[in-house]
């Protein structure tokens, strides 16, 4: 038997509901597994605000969670359009989101921050036209 | 203090008992902005917001909320009452301001 249990998510342009129905079934999973639940907290957050980063700002790709023995991995990847200025795009407070998505409570510009403080390590790799690669890291 | 002592207080309707009413609150947290909830509330919080579409409800499972409290009389829609009765998440709604209704929680838990 592998070590290595790696979960896969498809992440819809525009739809919320999937993401956030992606990453409670993550937290589920971990939790059957008998993982920590500041570890499951942090991996949960982490995940949903990339995928939120996703709904809002992508043309679709998907998430995959790699869960090792003493780590967990959350892969994003997207088909684009990809990121201008990756260091602008982290900072605190610097969004592109329209308006009609502040309206739901997002587009505060916390999204990359967020996750770099419920990960260990996160790596984003991005090329406009082609798309981003967001990896991320949480020890258990 | 738990949800389930909300059951008995005027204050408080319940639009869906879920799985957390027993589980310890630790806090009230008031914030209508998801991303700030996310980053700042605590496990096992009371979240008190107006807040209330299914965005709300992912948040309150990731961030390991103990219960939903919607104030200023928002109420959930068609679609968010069904998630949470499908996810369990525990949820009340109150006619008293957000402010209010967090002191009424704070009281209990410390009174």
């Amino acid at each position: 038997m592998s070590d290595v249990v790696t979960l896969r998510y498809d992440v819809i342009p525009g739809d919320f509901i999937k993401a956030g129905e992606a990453s409670s079934d993550v937290k589920k999973k971990l939790m059957d597994i008998g993982i920590s639940p500041d570890v499951i907290r942090k991996t949960a957050i982490a995940m949903y605000e990339g995928e939120i980063n996703m709904v809002i700002h992508s043309l679709g790709g998907y998430a995959e969670i790699s869960i090792y023995p003493n780590e967990i991995t959350i892969l994003l990847v997207d088909n684009g359009p990809g990121i201008d200025n990756v260091e602008q795009a982290m900072s605190a407070g610097f969004t592109t989101a329209p308006d009609d998505i502040r309206e739901l409570g997002f587009g505060a510009g916390m999204g990359f921050p967020n996750m770099k403080k419920y990960t260990d390590e996160m790596i984003v790799e991005s090329q406009p036209g082609i798309g981003t690669r967001v990896m991320m890291k949480v020890n258990i | 203090m738990k949800p389930r002592d909300f059951l008995g207080m005027k204050e408080f309707n319940v639009l869906c008992e879920g799985n957390n009413l027993d589980r310890e609150i630790s806090v009230p947290y008031c914030c209508d902005l998801l991303s700030v909830a996310m980053a700042n509330m605590p496990a096992g919080a009371a979240w008190v917001t107006v807040m209330a579409n299914v965005n709300t409800l992912a948040v309150a499972t990731l961030t390991d909320a103990a219960c939903i409290i919607l104030a200023g009389g928002v109420s959930l829609d068609e679609l968010g009452q069904k998630k949470v009765t499908e996810q369990g998440i525990t949820v009340f709604k109150t006619e008293l301001p957000i402010f209010e209704a967090a002191l009424l929680v704070h009281k209990h838990l410390n009174g």
